[in-house]
């Protein structure tokens, strides 16, 4: 841990180049760290005379402390081995206090979990036990596991080790910027080394999935629903640290589900999907039945449920054929 | 009794924040109440007061709503103790960003929200860099990696707090969040004699006393003045 003594006396310079990731720090802090490289983190902050403190309310005691924080942080991201190999859930009560119908449930990594059940059942609170790490603290009173033991508290509160990153129906892109820009913005933020390659590869993957390509240059704001989506769900497999992915329903429009949930399993995620989409759960390896808060059983998919998946994807195929030949203005006829 | 300060810009979302948390304090056996500051107008407390939540609120009208916060925490931290609440929270409204409503060694939650943009953590003051918890809402509604951008900005502008998520609508993290809210160790039987941990933005000048011309001569008092060249 380095401490706030250990940098006080130390020169910009010399600190940015241990630590390169606080020039984003000093520049969002409002700092006018640049061409300062022979001044010390005293004097850098302790310039500020009392009427600019108050002005630009700027704390130079706050800054020196959350300056050492933000640098343990940050070492800690860059050295962390974070991977998740497995979670494990430990039966809780549903919500007449009953205990849930299983008694272990091991989900290892590049594996799909569909978790089916009516509105309200209680897929919120499951996923907010997993993203919380619930350690039988919560309503539900299930526990869970993280590569077969009880973790430490850090997925809890830490910014930058999430466990569960989200992909909804509902979600949108909201920020004025272009595709590259975006990808960009996020690499930035992940510390990402290499970010030109990694915009490349986040873009090939996302036209792979969508059914009309778009451009670097596109902004996001103007990306077709299904473009969206193929671009969130090719930058959170690509980009995001979080080991589980939980996807809300994926739509069937303008995307390609099946290989969606590849590159997903490619970048070796634990995929949680909740749907009413048939396809979708048989889709996954096992489902999840929630009732009335808890859950109820694990089913994993049988033989014969996978013939079932065959035919209604045969079905699927057939109405997006039709889809597509509408669009294009077509008559149709059958057969 | 415990008290928590909660403060986010207007349409934050920390009225359903504080809604969805205090119900799950009151499963805990906690008794919870709210005094709600705004400026001009709220029906917040009708809201409260349907979920049977005891609530009080306070508008400030022409005065800046931090100074009218501060000059009125004690009185209302008096009512909650008398009231025999476990915990008061105080939802405030920080309508501007130079905001600074926490006390030293009292819980503060700052509520804001995705869509407000990437820039608008390092344009908010001791509102947000102060804050022991920052909320941050409407995650339902933008990407995954836009989630990830806003937080890491508030992060990079308070390290030391603790960046929750939650959903308003659903709830979902509001049971988190209230874990961290109540603690014996943290009960006060009075403020008086504590301090704000930054100054409040300051004013006192002609317009503070009711100055409606506008012109020079009738500016007087703590009057600053744009700067209109151009910078070398």
């Amino acid at each position: 841990m380095i401490g706030r003594n250990q940098i006080a006396d130390r020169h910009i310079g010399s600190l940015l180049e241990d630590y390169p990731f606080l020039s984003s720090f000093f520049r969002e802090n409002g700092l006018d760290f640049e061409g300062r490289d022979d001044s010390t983190l005293n004097q850098m902050f302790g310039e500020f005379d009392e009427e600019e403190q108050e002005e630009r309310a700027i704390d130079p005691d706050l800054l020196m402390k959350q300056t050492a924080e933000f640098i343990n942080q940050m070492l800690a991201f860059l050295n962390e081995d974070n991977e998740v190999h497995s979670l494990t859930i430990l039966p809780g009560t549903d919500k007449s206090g009953e205990k849930e119908g299983f008694d272990s449930l091991v989900i290892r990594k590049s594996e799909v979990i569909s978790i089916v059940g009516p509105t309200g059942s209680g897929k919120s609170r499951l996923l907010g036990d997993i993203e919380w790490v619930a350690q039988a603290d919560t309503p539900t009173a299930r526990s869970i596991l993280i590569n077969g033991d009880v973790p430490d508290s850090t997925w809890r509160f830490s910014t930058s080790k999430k466990l569960v990153a989200q992909l909804s129906q509902n979600m949108n892109f909201v920020m004025d910027l272009n595709v590259r820009e975006f990808i960009e913005l996020h690499a930035e933020s992940r510390l990402v080394e290499n970010p030109g390659e990694v915009v490349e590869r986040i873009i090939t993957e996302a036209n792979k999935l969508a059914g009309e390509s778009f451009s670097e240059e596109t902004p996001i704001t103007s990306l077709s629903g299904g473009q969206s989506r193929a671009l969130m769900i090719a930058d959170t497999a690509i980009l995001s640290r979080s080991p589980i992915i939980l996807i809300d329903e994926i739509e069937n429009a303008g995307i390609d589900r099946k290989r969606a949930l590849n590159l997903l399993l490619s970048e070796e995620k634990i995929v949680l999907m909740a749907t009413h989409d048939p396809i979708l759960a048989l889709m996954a390896h096992r489902r999840i039945v929630i009732k009335n808060g808890g859950i109820a059983k694990v089913i994993e998919t049988t033989e014969e449920e996978r013939t079932i998946l065959s035919t209604l994807e045969e079905l699927d195929r057939t109405v997006l054929a039709y889809r597509t030949r509408l669009r294009a203005g077509e008559i149709l006829i059958k057969g | 009794m415990n008290l928590v300060t909660i403060s986010g810009p207007p349409s934050s979302g920390k009225t359903s924040v504080i809604l969805k948390t205090i119900e799950a304090l009151t499963r805990r056996g906690l008794k919870v109440g709210v005094v709600k500051f705004d400026c001009l107008y709220t029906d917040d407390d009708v809201l409260y007061e349907k979920a049977g939540i005891p609530v009080k609120k306070g508008l400030s009208g022409a005065m800046c709503p931090d100074h009218y916060f501060i000059s009125n925490v004690e009185e209302v931290t008096q009512w909650g103790i008398k009231e025999g609440f476990d915990l008061l929270i105080s939802e405030s409204a920080g309508l501007c960003n130079r905001c600074s409503p926490y006390i030293k060694e009292i819980k503060a939650v700052c509520v804001i929200d995705n869509l407000s943009g990437v820039n608008t953590p390092k344009k908010i003051g001791p509102m947000l860099k102060s804050a022991d918890i920052v909320v941050i809402t409407k995650g339902d509604i933008v990407s995954q990696a836009e989630r990830e951008v806003f937080a890491s900005r508030v992060n990079l502008v308070n390290p030391s707090a603790v960046i929750m998520n939650i959903n308003g609508l659903t709830g979902q993290g509001s049971f988190e969040l209230s874990t961290l809210l109540h603690d014996e160790k943290n009960s006060v039987d009075t403020l008086v004699g504590r301090e704000l941990r930054f100054t409040m933005p300051s004013a006192l000048c002609s317009y503070c006393l009711g100055e409606t011309r506008i012109g020079e001569s009738y500016q007087m008092g703590n009057v600053r003045k744009i700067n209109l060249e151009n910078r070398q």
